[in-house]
């Protein structure tokens, strides 16, 4: 069983087509790995589909680091 | 891709030109949901949907409501998948010179007509960006470029309607979906019929093609742009009038 934090960096890496060595904990969705607008909303859809949980929109804006998207799947487990 | 076995939602398809929609889809193969206000209305389109051997049904929508968009959605997805293809045509008149218009007939028809367009658009959206393919088609009106007298409430709506088409259409390109509109001229539908005679006779003498056009004649335009081949037109507003709106 993977970890949380390794299940968030295999979607970000799906989503936004990077490499997952290029993923760090830090990394920025926008300004590190070139997402645009609609990409972190599929980002989160996405990531509400995997750990099963609904992310409110307002939730959902305030998730824009790899750290930030970890933190929150914790926190709502 | 082809449309065969994609599910499509339109709105307002008991009658004129969503039935026609709806039907001219099916025959390309596609599942059709087509909504009404009425149990009836519904009830009317599983019946046709059945006679013309398409599948799909007919489902009541209450488009000026957001819970009713969402659990019509709810129930499409749950019985046939995500629709990918979607024509926006639930629409009303509320016919009235300005100097008499009541602010519950400009703010209907705006609910109805425009407001519609953003929930129904909404909601659809999530599945057409998983499937990276989707199609929207507004049917707005030639009333929305040419105007016309008593319906400052209606054209404006269009007109946003056209708006809103070439914005949403830049915005979901990059996920090969194509949002267009479908302007149609003076159709023989029971909104037409509710005209006076004489406006009858006028509008003709205006359509370089002298007549009004069939509910088919702008299904098959709808169709066009929900098909593959028309994969490469994006925010475009495709006039079908007769000609009376030549620019």
């Amino acid at each position: 069983m993977s970890t949380i934090e390794e299940r968030v960096k295999k979607i970000v890496g799906e989503q936004l087509g990077v490499k997952e060595e290029e993923i760090t904990n830090a990394s920025s969705f926008v300004d590190d790995l070139g997402a645009d607008s609609l990409d972190t909303v599929e980002l989160v859809m996405a990531l509400e589909e995997e750990f099963e949980t609904e992310i409110p929109d307002e939730e959902a804006e305030k998730i824009t680091t790899v750290q930030e998207a970890i933190d929150y799947v914790v926190a709502h487990q | 891709m082809s449309i065969e076995g994609k599910v499509a939602l339109v709105t307002g398809a008991s009658r004129g030109i969503g039935r026609a929609t709806a039907y001219a889809l099916g025959k390309m193969g596609a599942i059709v949901v087509g909504t009404a206000t009425s149990e009836g209305g519904a009830n009317s389109i599983s019946e046709g949907l059945a006679e013309q051997g398409i599948q799909g049904k007919g489902m009541v929508l209450n488009v000026t409501s957001q819970e009713s968009v969402d659990s019509v959605l709810k129930e499409i997805n749950a019985e046939f998948g995500a629709p990918l293809i979607v024509v926006n045509n639930a629409g009303i008149t509320k016919d009235n010179i300005l100097m008499r218009m009541k602010e519950d007939e400009w703010d209907d028809v705006q609910d109805t007509n425009l407001k519609s367009v953003f929930r129904v658009s909404k909601a659809v959206l999530r599945g057409m960006t998983k499937a990276r393919w989707g199609r929207i088609v507004n049917i707005s009106s030639v009333v929305a470029t040419m105007g016309n007298m008593g319906q400052t409430n209606y054209a404006a709506a269009k007109a946003g309607m056209e708006g809103f088409t070439r914005a949403m259409a830049r915005e979901v390109a990059s996920r090969n979906i194509t949002v267009n509109s479908v302007a149609p001229g003076f159709i023989a539908t029971d909104m037409t019929d509710a005209l006076p005679e004489e406006q009858h006779d006028m509008l003709k003498k205006q359509i370089p093609l002298a007549r009004l056009g069939q509910p088919e004649e702008i299904a098959n335009a709808v169709a066009f742009l929900a098909s593959e081949g028309a994969g490469y037109i994006t925010g475009e507003t495709l006039q079908v009038n007769g000609g009376m709106n030549m620019r």
